[in-house]
């Protein structure tokens, strides 16, 4: 059977997947009585509208970045990690930890330690979940959801206990040393002269994150281990044959994943919040699932779909406050996204392929002929 | 003292495990067939939703339980598309099940109500109330047994009698119905049901359906029953995922999912009570760790170190016709 053209694997399909989605979520603001054409006006306004909107669109973007990765990664190797809601929880910690507990001399120093620190804690995470996949056979998905409850419970616990500094009413740790303050794209800009609204969260992670794109671009792509994580992830038996070892690569495709899930605590604990607070994730874990389907695991798919969901998360905040939408419709939309990119794949693929094989066959023929 | 604050814990935990138990039996039923759904926490959600809020325009609680079990279905439909007709990824499309549900509850309880993604409180014939056993108040002055039937076995909600009434009915239906047999092979080699003449597609979509209906109940005992009198945003918090863990603690079957369901009910009802856990044990607990140990107990067993667990070998799997 011919296949249709790669792009409109990559391009058309997605696209397609993205405006039934917004069909839908269109349909449903309509249904609760709002204008949808509206409603998308002021989400386009609210989110990119203003370098101060940008600033919101592309921290939300790089949490997205590190987490729709993250899920990329294990993807390649066909394994499904729903923990990287649990993980950048972890990663959290491991941040907090090395910003509160070693003197940083400068931000710099600070930003490697705090991103080894995060990834390591959400190595630690995902690692148990491999072993156990590799060596047990339990399945990954399960024992991912199970991680995320108990990272939900252990950050409980060390909030409200361990780290809360002494007279503190919050559930949170100690403010972050100065030292350790990420430069933000205002002051990044700044240096080359171009003005950008200074309220805004976003920070020098986003150069990480889109750093991380291309290191697992080439990753995958150009080294033995990414051909390694591919193949199985295309056909175990086939990479048995080949003499892949199958506990290695299940192992390190979720460290990576872990770490990569870790490392988004860099943008939203230290470069944000500047003390790690109770559920500081929001939910980002699971909007990587969305951002690795619609971005088609590919790491560059997946920055353009992190910040299509980082639009999605800024324009719903402001259309939350400029209309009667409450935030969930964010919820809503994502949820969609994940429907039509993840489960009714086929759904779209298949008549798409079918209009494909029609308009090519003729050609063919008369080819032959 | 002492045995009235045990029969207290021991209440809870029914209370608790009710919601547990039927989405866990729901889940039985759906994976048994060989279709993988974690979306029982979304399920459970919006039937809560549905429940409480047509429990509310009408006033009748048994319109609203409909109506729960109507959202479930919906989204069990869904799953059935996504997972049996298109062969989609049953993992994905229960988690965008779940995602759907948290958004549209809050998105129509605002649009409805107005009150920041609740339902109005319900009263009256809006929620079921606790029905006393007969010769429970008569027997309450017998000891040890008359407060054993009057607090604990009497004086539960119509929806925990059938919870319990379900376990039976579900081992008897997968063990001596020929339904059961199909529904259990449709989930170990449906190939094998296939060249018998049997519909795997639609066995597989009688097993989603009887998951939706459960789900549908589970939610509106969440929303419904008493002491609950309506829905709050996010109120399943996690249910469906423990039921999905009963479930696997249970190893998919019906009477050990009875009992893992008890055993993370009790937990959630010390989670509740500490106090009354120092009380009758004297030490504390440790309220975090609570919440935790079904998860904790759940990845013990996945890693076959207590015995292993063995899922449905076909699932998660959907079925191609061989050509």
């Amino acid at each position: 059977m011919k296949k249709m053209p790669k792009w409109a694997d990559v391009v058309l399909i997605p696209l397609i997947s993205l405006l039934l989605a917004a069909f839908f979520s269109g349909l449903v603001i309509w249904a609760i009585g709002e204008n949808p054409i509206e409603a998308l006006q002021i989400m386009i306004k609210g989110a990119t509208g203003s370098t101060y909107a940008w600033g919101y669109t592309l921290y939300y973007a790089t949490n997205f970045i590190f987490t729709g990765l993250a899920v990329s990664v294990a993807f390649h190797a066909r394994l499904f990690n729903i923990g990287g809601e649990g993980q950048a929880m972890l990663g959290g910690l491991g941040v907090a930890l090395a910003c509160l507990f070693i003197p940083w001399p400068h931000w710099g120093l600070a930003l490697v330690g705090a991103s080894i620190g995060g990834a390591l804690f959400g190595v630690a995470w995902a690692i148990v979940p491999a072993f156990l996949q590799a060596k047990r056979g339990s399945h990954i998905v399960i024992t991912t959801i199970m991680f995320n409850f108990m990272a939900a419970a252990l950050l409980n616990y060390l909030l409200i206990g361990l780290l809360k500094p002494k007279g503190s009413m919050d559930v949170a740790t100690a403010k972050f040393p100065e030292a350790t303050h990420l430069p933000n794209i205002h002051e990044i800009l700044g240096v080359v002269g171009i003005p950008f609204s200074k309220a805004t969260p976003a920070n020098i992670s986003l150069l990480i994150g889109m750093a991380a794109c291309v290191a697992l671009w080439a990753l995958i792509w150009h080294t033995r281990l990414g051909y390694e994580i591919r193949s199985f992830g295309r056909s175990e038996p086939a990479a048995k044959y080949a003499g892949i070892n199958r506990t290695k690569i299940i192992i390190v495709a979720m460290m990576i994943s872990g770490g990569l899930a870790g490392m988004m605590a860099v943008n939203n604990v230290m470069g944000e919040a500047e003390r790690l607070v109770l559920n500081a994730v929001e939910g980002a874990g699971f909007i990587g699932i969305a951002v690795a389907l619609m971005g088609r695991s590919h790491p560059f798919g997946v920055f353009l779909a992190a910040i299509l969901f980082g639009f999605l998360y800024q324009g719903g905040a402001e259309l939350a406050f400029a209309t009667s939408i409450p935030r969930e419709m964010i919820v809503v939309i994502q949820s969609l996204v994940i429907l039509f990119t993840g489960a009714f794949d086929n759904m779209v693929r298949a008549p798409v392929e079918k209009l494909f094989m029609k308009f090519q066959r003729p050609s063919q023929s008369a080819l032959v002929e | 003292m002492e045995l009235i604050a045990i029969l207290d814990i021991l209440d809870s935990t029914v209370r608790s495990a009710t919601p547990l138990l039927l989405a866990c039996l729901a889940g039985l039923f759906s994976e048994r067939a060989g279709i993988f759904d974690i979306g029982l926490e979304g399920k459970m959600l919006a039937a809560a939703f549905g429940a409480a809020a047509i429990a509310a325009i009408t006033g009748s609680v048994w319109i609203g339980l409909f109506a729960g079990i109507g959202a479930s279905l919906m989204l069990s439909a869904i799953h059935g598309l996504a997972s049996i007709t298109f062969r989609g990824n049953q993992l994905i499309s229960g988690v965008a099940i779940n995602f759907f549900a948290a958004g549209m509850t809050v998105v129509i309880a605002q649009s409805l109500f107005g009150q920041g993604g609740r339902t109005p409180q319900l009263s009256g014939d809006g929620r079921f109330g606790p029905i006393t056993l007969p010769f429970a108040e008569t027997l309450r002055d017998v000891p040890i047994l008359g407060p054993i039937y009057y607090e604990l076995i009497s004086g539960h909600t119509i929806l925990i009698y059938f919870a319990l009434l379900c376990v039976p009915l579900t081992w008897w239906v997968l063990s001596s119905t020929r339904f059961g047999l199909r529904l259990r092979a449709v989930g170990e080699n449906p190939s094998a049901v296939d060249t018998a003449g049997v519909s795997v597609v639609g066995l597989r979509f009688a097993a989603v359906a009887i998951c939706g209906v459960l789900c549908g109940i589970a939610g509106a005992q969440l929303a419904t029953a008493e002491p609950a009198a309506g829905f709050v945003k996010d109120m399943t918090a996690g249910r469906g995922f423990i039921a999905l863990a009963a479930l696997i603690f249970a190893k998919w079957r019906p009477w050990y999912a009875l009992l893992s369901c008890l055993l993370f009910g009790l937990l959630q009802a010390i989670a509740i009570r500490p106090d009354q856990i120092e009380a009758v044990f004297g030490f504390q607990v440790q309220a975090q760790l609570l919440d935790a140990l079904p998860y904790i107990l759940t990845v013990i067993i996945l890693a076959g170190f207590v015995g292993k667990a063995i899922p449905p070998r076909a699932g998660g799997e959907p079925y191609v016709k061989e050509r």
